[in-house]
Formats: structure tokens, C-alpha cells, sequence
């Protein structure tokens, strides 16, 4: 870690050695992300474009490797004293951030000193809830969101004679027309087991994933996912595993290419996944909202992000989180997210750039990238649906995974899974809470 | 014969180790003392709060039934990974010391997979054995094996045992190899005078000059198997399916670096820093007198 810190410290040095203006008064900005190829693309011209529109600041954008390196290089920089400005931190690492009072500086209070105009409403509620406090103030800026949805091989489905399901009763059905028409190792899947399965699953049904509006609220949450809808969900699941109408497919996102080459005709997961859909799917396809049972009064709900936000370090001096604010501002530009959304697939942040996105056009040729913004939008989010807030989530994924497992592989009940998920949780929860800071 | 070298400043020989005791010290003594004193904090990712918690986290480890299992699960990997490299590194080591045609090259891809970086390992044996993704995988499938590491922990640990015994290979081969080129030709050539087979002199003459050889190695892979591990595991199966393939230094990566839990992984961490010195201990003391240097 020492070692690749050094040397990301040497690559930065030299960068800014070849590239630094002579201009003395420019007030740098660090900018530590986890962005790859197109994604990395749009982040540089960003900066660039940022750094060309004014002379008194510069945003210097360093890729610091995937997701959980970033934060791990970003808590580690704090630790020893020089943490960037901004951090791209994913949404799971959110609780953790909050939880470092004194080691961020809140959005909201960052816009409020540096005097930038600043209106969190004109952002998407099912976007900034994640993001905000009970009161409404928002902590970090959210940058790339996505959503989950139902890809969907529509050239398979035509071939098994089977319509797009629109409920998880006609998604089994379809599932097992197609296991027995041409799928038999896998009708349908998904990647992110706890995300689409769990935490998902009960936002879209209004029902709690765990206390205090899903740890929004308070460190002091409780699990609360081991109810009877989550239950009957992985009963189902684990009775389709038996003949592989569905079929598992890892933790994270590994499984994804069962969809592509055509394994798989019905894939959840991210809509982030549309890059490399378009990039390697030889078939027709599109990806509609997730499945709902029909017997839930209400649902489906709307469902709740995945994807990452802009976290600001604390203990900067003024005049740099001024540039910090102004640099927000730019983001939140409306040309500027339309860009964002279309270069990248993720979503636009506010209302005007979705109004604008959608008056150009752009959803007629690409219905499956208005969808996530339709589940999302779907209902006034509730405290079971605006968002996740759980300590440690990145483990305690793991270990919800780890009984998902042990049910999948039948050496468990999906009752006894689920509830051992919630113990081993609370046990976890309960240790990040004697550490937050108070 | 004069056999000690004497020095005629007191202080130069002190001079010439204080390198490498700085070194250790600095490098070896400071981080573990480190970590013995953070196992006796909370604190959270940042570190922002402290506090001093006396056992605490020691208490908490082993209340939790989980971490015996994975004490166990992790000797039996040691052990598996331990024979299953060091008897397949012997054998190739005695073929490639025959003399044949193009042995240097032999050799020398043998040695290879050593430089490849253990998350690399665990990446290469995915493309082959990951039940979505991988070649080998969809050939046993079509065979009518039913191979899914994702769900069958066995076959996971077996996955596991595989990669990282595999990547070791090359290093032991690289000792054997040397050891066997130092055992003097005339020792095997007057046990073939005597009618020694070629079995009999491999066990009665070739293997125990090998046993310092030997003896060294077993204490490097197993001290391998102990703390090198991780980077495989994460990239493989990052411990599931379930837990079956959550080890002692798995679980103090994940505790300690995904979820932010430093007291605990410290206290992990210096546990198996007891766990290593007491087996190098036990190794050095039982079967180091078979050993014939």
C-alpha cells in the first residue's frame, strides 16, 4: 500500500511538474476517483473543461484504482494528513463517511461558507436522499448513480414464445419456459445478490430493510430484512437453484458475461451495465424495471441507487473549498449533467437535465436508459425507499452474501439464512456504532 | 587455525549489523509491536475516536465460533497446499535434472509462474475454472460434472488449494533443483556400482541430502500458506461460498481493510504472528533432527 502510494505520489509529482502553469496564484484541487476507460474520459474532460472556464483554480483528477481502493487510499491519506479535496466514495461507504465528523466537510455547509448559490431541490430526491441527512441537508454530491434492472434477451424470448415479465410470478414462469427451451444451465440471474435481492427487493416493496428508515436516521438501526416477503423470495430462488432455472452467479458483478453470450436471457443488475451490453450483446435486447410481487399492497415502491458520490475532506483552508463550491456549481450545470449522462449511461443528478435529456429525444431510441430514472422517480421515496445507511456495508454485504450462499447450496433454510444474515449484521452494526465518532 | 575474526575497535562490528538491525527493527520489531498495541483499541476507519478496550477484541474473537473454523480450515489448507506443492515441485525438479534435451528451457518456464502476483493467480484460474466465465469449467460441465465453486464450498477450497500450491511450484522446484545439482555425482555413482536401482537411490541416498533442503522449504510454504494467500482468495471467492473459504489472514484483510475494523484485525494479526512463531518453533525443534546437514 506504502509502495503504490509512493508511486502514485511520484506519477502525481511529475504531472504537475510538466503540466503546472506558471501562474502562482491557481489553487489546486485534488480530485481522487475510481473511474475506468469512457468513465475516465468524461471525469478529465470535466476537470479540463473546469480549468480552462476560470484562472484561480485547478482540479487535478487521480484515478486511485476500483471503488473500495480509492476509499482505503483516501482514509489512509487522512490518517497521515493530506487527504484530496473531493473523493469519489461509493454509495456503500456512505455511513462510513458520515460517521467521520471532522474528517468531511458536509455539502450543504460547503456551498453555505463559500457563499455558491444552492438549491438541493433542484436535484433528484431519489438521488440526494441517499445523500442527505433526515432534515434534508446534503452531505456528499452525488455524481454517478444507477439503478438496478431486468436486462432481458429479447430475440431468446421470442424464441420461447415468452413476453417480458413485468411481475417475479411471471418471471419465474418465463424463467422455466425458457430453462426447458434452450437455457438449461441458467433461466435467469443476477449479479449483486444482496443489492438486487435484498436491499432492492425491499425498497420496490416498501418494506424496511432495517430500523430508523434503513439507518438514515441513526447509527442505532437494526436489521429488520429477515420478514416474510424477503423470505419467500429466497425460498423461491433457492427451489429454482435446485434444477438451475436460476442460477447463482457470484457476489459481484463476475457473472454478467452469462447474459451477454447469450446464457442467460434475463439478467438483473446495474444499469450501469449498459456499456458493455452494447459493446458485446449480439442480440436484440432491453432492460425493463425490476419484478414486483403483485400480492404487496403498493408496490412496486421506487426503487433506490447504487453507484457513487463526491465526498469533500475536511480541514482545507477557505479559499480552497471556495473553488471546491464552485467546481459543485459547475457540476450541476444542465448542459453539463446531459452530457454526463449520455457520455456515461449513468444517470443525470437533477430534474433539468433529465426534462432536457428527455425533450431531445433521447430515450425514444433508448427506452432501457429512461428506466432507472423510471423506477427511481416511480413514487415519493418512503422511509423504507430513500436510501440505505449501514455501517461497515461493504462486510456486511459479504456476510449477508456468505448465508445467501449457504441457502443457495441448501445447507440452510432461506428462513435460517436470513435470519443469521440479521444477527451476524446487528453484531457488526453494533461494533461500528462504539466507533463512530459521537 | 585462527577461526575467530577479531576486530580491533570494539565498536566497528557493532557498526557493521547496525544496518541490518535497523532494518529489522524498523521494518520487522515496529510494525508488530504496532499492531499488538492497536489490538487493544477500537477505533474507527479514520481514526478520529480511540479507545483502550484491554482484550476486548481477543475476547470478542473467541466467542465467535466462526473464527475456530477458520483456524482449522486454515491448517488444512496450509497442509494441503504445503504437500501438494513441495511433492509435485520434487518431482519436476527430478525430471528437469535429468539430462535432456533443452532442460534449460524446461527449467526456465518452470520457474515463471513465480513472478506472477498472487490476485494474478487468482485471475488466471478463474478464466479456466470460474463456472461462468471460464474454459475448463464449461468443458467439465459438458462432460456432466456438476462444477460450481460458487455454491459448492468444497469444490471452492479445492479451487483455492490449486491456485495457490500452483504458484508456489516454481519456487520450490528453483530449491530443489540446486539442492539436487549439489549432491556429488560419486555418491550416486558408487551406490549404482553397487547395485542400487534408481528408486532406491533416490530414497536412500538423493532424498536425505535433499532434507535441508526440504526442511527449509516446508517452513517457507507453510508460513506462504499462512499470509500469502489473501490476494487469491479475494480475487477467487473472496472467502464464499458461505465461508468455506475464509482463512486466518482472509479474515484479517476483510475485517481489518474492507470493514474498517482495526482492533480486531490487529488482534487477528498478532495471533497468527503466535500461531507462525510457535509452528517455526515446533518444526525447528521435532523435524529439523531429521535433518542431516
Amino acid at each position: 500500500m506504502a509502495l503504490r502510494q509512493f508511486g502514485a505520489a511520484t506519477a502525481f509529482a511529475l504531472t504537475v511538474g510538466m503540466t503546472a502553469s506558471p501562474a502562482l496564484a491557481v489553487t489546486e484541487i485534488q480530485w481522487w476517483h475510481a473511474m475506468t476507460g469512457a468513465n475516465n474520459d468524461v471525469i478529465v474532460k470535466l476537470a479540463n473543461d473546469f480549468n480552462a472556464a476560470q484562472s484561480d483554480y485547478k482540479v487535478v483528477p487521480t484515478y486511485k484504482g476500483n471503488y473500495a481502493d480509492t476509499m482505503n487510499a483516501g482514509i489512509a491519506a487522512f490518517r497521515a494528513g493530506n487527504a484530496p479535496h473531493i473523493m469519489q466514495v461509493f454509495e456503500v461507504g456512505t455511513a462510513t463517511m458520515m460517521a467521520a465528523t471532522g474528517a468531511v466537510k458536509p455539502v450543504y455547509k460547503l456551498m453555505a461558507d463559500a457563499g455558491e448559490k444552492f438549491d438541493p431541490k433542484i436535484y433528484l430526491p431519489a438521488i440526494t436522499g441517499y445523500y442527505s441527512t433526515s432534515k434534508g441537508e446534503m452531505l456528499s454530491f452525488p455524481f454517478n448513480s444507477s439503478s438496478t434492472v431486468m436486462w432481458v434477451n429479447l430475440d431468446e424470448l421470442k424464441k420461447a414464445n415468452v413476453e417480458i415479465p413485468k411481475t417475479w410470478p411471471e418471471t419465474f414462469a418465463a424463467a422455466k419456459k425458457l430453462h426447458d427451451n434452450g437455457h438449461p444451465t441458467c433461466g435467469f440471474s443476477g449479479s449483486w445478490v444482496t443489492w438486487v435481492n435484498l436491499e432492492q427487493l425491499s425498497a420496490w416493496h416498501n418494506v424496511p430493510l432495517a430500523s430508523k428508515a434503513n439507518g438514515l436516521d441513526g447509527f442505532d438501526t437494526k436489521l429488520e430484512f429477515n420478514g416474510p416477503l424477503q423470505v419467500k423470495h429466497l425460498e423461491k430462488l433457492v427451489e429454482l437453484q435446485k434444477d438451475k432455472t436460476y442460477d447463482y452467479a457470484g457476489r459481484t458483478n463476475t457473472g454478467e458475461g452469462r447474459f451477454t453470450s447469450g446464457e442467460c436471457p434475463i439478467y438483473l443488475t446495474s444499469s450501469a451495465f449498459f456499456g458493455n451490453v452494447k459493446a458485446q450483446a449480439k442480440f436484440n435486447f432491453t432492460a425493463v424495471p425490476m419484478p414486483y410481487y403483485p400480492d404487496v399492497k403498493g408496490a412496486p415502491q421506487n426503487s433506490i441507487i447504487g453507484g457513487a458520490s463526491l465526498w469533500v475532506m475536511g480541514g482545507k483552508p477557505a479559499e480552497e473549498y471556495k473553488g471546491v463550491a464552485k467546481f459543485l456549481t459547475f457540476l450541476s450545470d444542465t448542459d453539463r449533467q446531459v452530457y454526463i449522462h449520455k457520455a456515461s449511461g449513468y444517470l443525470p443528478i437533477t430534474k433539468a437535465a433529465y426534462e432536457k435529456a428527455k425533450a431531445e429525444g433521447f430515450y425514444k431510441d433508448q427506452p432501457y436508459l429512461e428506466t432507472p430514472l423510471l423506477e427511481l422517480t416511480n413514487k415519493e421515496p418512503t422511509e423504507n425507499s430513500r436510501g440505505l445507511r449501514l455501517g461497515n456495508m461493504v462486510q456486511l454485504r459479504d456476510v449477508w452474501s456468505e448465508e445467501i450462499e449457504q441457502a443457495l447450496a441448501g445447507k440452510k433454510t432461506a428462513k435460517q439464512a436470513l435470519d443469521a444474515a440479521v444477527e451476524r449484521g446487528n453484531t457488526m452494526l453494533r461494533q461500528f456504532e462504539k466507533t463512530a465518532v459521537k | 587455525m585462527q577461526k575467530q575474526a577479531i576486530f580491533q575497535s570494539k565498536l566497528l562490528p557493532y557498526a557493521l549489523v547496525a544496518p541490518q538491525l535497523a532494518i529489522v527493527l524498523i521494518f520487522f520489531y515496529w510494525p508488530a509491536l504496532q499492531a499488538v498495541i492497536q489490538s487493544f483499541l477500537l477505533q474507527d476507519a479514520f481514526g478520529l475516536s480511540t479507545t483502550f478496550v484491554w482484550f476486548d477484541n481477543y475476547v470478542e474473537l473467541f466467542r465467535d465460533p466462526a473464527y475456530f473454523e477458520a483456524i482449522v480450515r486454515t491448517f488444512v489448507f496450509s497442509f494441503a497446499i504445503a504437500v501438494s506443492s513441495l511433492s509435485f515441485a520434487l518431482l519436476l525438479a527430478v525430471m528437469a535434472d535429468k539430462p535432456l534435451r533443452g532442460s534449460m528451457l524446461y527449467r526456465t518456464l518452470l520457474i515463471w509462474p513465480y513472478a506472477v502476483a498472487p490476485p494474478v493467480v487468482g485471475v488466471l484460474w478463474i478464466f479456466m475454472l470460474h463456472p461462468s466465465l471460464g474454459i475448463i469449467a464449461r468443458y467439465l460441465r459438458a462432460i456432466g460434472v456438476d462444477w460450481n465453486p460458487l455454491l459448492d464450498g468444497d469444490q471452492a477450497a479445492t479451487l483455492i488449494i490449486l491456485a495457490a500450491a500452483w504458484k508456489q511450484i516454481s519456487y520450490n522446484f528453483l530449491f530443489f533443483l540446486a539442492g539436487l545439482q549439489a549432491i556429488p555425482k560419486s555418491v550416486l555413482e558408487a551406490a549404482a556400482i553397487d547395485g542400487a536401482r534408481p528408486m532406491r537411490r533416490f530414497w536412500t541416498v538423493t532424498f536425505p541430502l535433499l532434507s535441508p533442503t526440504i526442511f527449509f522449504l516446508l517452513v517457507v510454504n507453510i508460513v506462504y500458506a499462512f499470509f500469502d494467500t489473501f490476494g487469491i482468495i479475494d480475487t477467487m471467492t473472496r472467502g464464499g461460498p458461505g465461508t468455506s473459504t475464509v482463512t486466518l489472514v482472509y479474515k484479517v484483510y476483510s475485517d481489518g481493510l474492507l470493514g474498517g475494523n482495526l482492533g480486531s484485525s490487529a488482534a487477528q494479526s498478532v495471533i497468527l504472528m503466535i500461531m507462525v512463531i510457535v509452528l517455526t518453533g515446533i518444526q525447528f525443534r521435532f523435524v529439523e533432527r531429521k535433518v542431516t546437514y
